[in-house]
């Protein structure tokens, strides 16, 4: 499992393996608002928790085809359906690599897109919060529908379909916690349900993801 | 010492059986070559026996963990280099060294050359390669020859000769001949499942949910 994990991540960051391509295309995204809302520093900071939940969502959404794409493309994914390592482990782990490849990145990269958008001060500790517990749901949710579309030619635009549905509860408490941190109220219920979500979609999505995978080799 | 029987077994494709009242039985230290036109099962029956999709009817006895399957796809990563590659197999096997793979198939010289930069047949090469360091007594391979030249052919044949004489077993699919004088051969023609317009299967098979 270990060494799925490093050939994931060596895979990543070798020429063509996608590394920094989501976190580029948020640094795009969250340069885009203030040329289409204005620069005024009031209207960015008032939507700037919101944009930023969606560009990271959107750079996350970005690389999810490859996650299993490319072993079916070479075979890979035959090969390890036959090895002795559970197939719902390597879902996790592929979600793992995933995320850390991109999730981790984007949630290192928020605070300093955060200042583009005028965050206020407050927000930016809860923000790296939100997106540090919600970022894995993201690649573990994302995993599951790139294991429902793959084999699939041209299946990135079902699977977005797919998934950013499943990102909707995410993005709400993710988006809530930030923005009730940044005012001072209670932050329990989001970190929780935050939290929750996230322990959930971990606890139970791989097995769905693996079954899916095992019907899409068939 | 029997590593895998099949009896009666109906495997099937696109929802239809391919292939039907399959049996046969491979012993450590032989080898079984299927034969038989394009089209007629040989992929279906090997996935199928790979456990990458079920039987529709029969049973495959083979002891857990035992098995190795070569698809068509060697399954290799072109950014990684050929020990980079053989090492990841050997890890998710839990196998050690990769050094006898390597000088069994002739890689030493290519070990460190990203696999993208490989012809097809030293590609090939390492795919069968992958086989040795998964340390399995049962291979299960799809068309191993396949861009091979007669030198490789040699090579991979050797190979299976000594995984024989260690107590291995080998089904493959192949057209050419290997010159393995311990293999015997099975023509799948006769086990063709009739079309349900002639009297075969006409129930539905629904793949997916079984």
């Amino acid at each position: 499992m270990i060494a799925l994990l490093l050939r994931d991540l060596r895979l990543a960051v070798r020429a063509g393996g996608g590394f920094g391509l989501g976190l580029a295309f948020f640094l795009i995204v969250v340069t885009l608002v203030p040329f289409g809302v204005g620069p005024e520093g009031n209207v960015l900071a008032r939507i700037a928790t919101g944009v930023l939940w969606l560009g990271a969502l959107l750079a996350c959404l970005l690389s999810l085809d490859r996650i299993f794409a490319l072993d079916f493309e070479d075979g890979s994914l035959d090969l390890l359906a036959t090895a002795p390592v559970p197939l719902e482990g390597v879902v996790t782990i592929k979600a793992l690599a995933h995320w850390i490849t991109t999730g981790l990145p984007l949630v290192l990269a928020a605070p300093v897109f955060g200042v583009l958008l005028h965050l206020p001060g407050p927000a930016y500790f809860w923000l790296v919060v939100s997106l540090l517990l919600g970022t894995p749901a993201l690649s573990v949710l994302g995993a599951f529908g790139a294991a429902l579309t793959v084999g699939l030619k041209r299946g990135g635009l079902l699977l977005s379909l797919l998934v950013l549905p499943l990102y909707v509860p995410t993005l709400i408490f993710g988006a809530e916690l930030v923005k009730r941190g940044a005012s001072g109220m209670d932050t329990q219920m989001p970190l929780l349900m935050l939290a929750g979500i996230t322990a959930a979609t971990i606890a139970v999505v791989p097995f769905a993801s693996a079954a899916a995978i095992r019907v899409n080799l068939r | 010492m029997t590593l895998l029987a099949v009896e009666n077994l109906t495997v099937t494709r696109g929802g239809l059986p391919v292939l039907e009242g399959l049996g046969f039985t491979l012993a450590a230290g032989h080898a079984l070559v299927l034969r038989g036109p394009n089209g007629i099962g040989k992929t279906t029956l090997l996935r199928t026996l790979a456990g990458l999709q079920p039987a529709l009817t029969g049973s495959i006895s083979i002891p857990p963990e035992t098995m190795a399957y070569a698809a068509h796809a060697d399954g290799l990563k072109s950014t990684l280099s050929v020990t980079e590659n053989l090492r990841f197999w050997a890890s998710v096997y839990g196998t050690g060294p990769i050094d006898h793979a390597l000088d069994r198939m002739n890689l030493r010289q290519l070990a460190e050359r990203p696999a993208m930069s490989l012809s097809a047949g030293q590609k090939r090469r390492l795919g069968l390669a992958r086989l040795l360091v998964t340390g399995r007594p049962v291979w299960v391979l799809d068309e191993p020859t396949v861009s091979l030249d007669a030198a490789s052919v040699a090579l991979f044949a050797d190979a299976v000769r000594d995984h024989l004489a260690k107590g291995g077993a080998a089904l493959m699919a192949t057209h050419i001949d290997l010159g393995l004088h311990e293999a015997a051969v099975l023509d799948l023609t006769p086990f063709k499942a009739l079309p349900p317009e002639e009297g075969g299967y006409k129930g539905s098979f629904d793949e997916a949910f079984t």
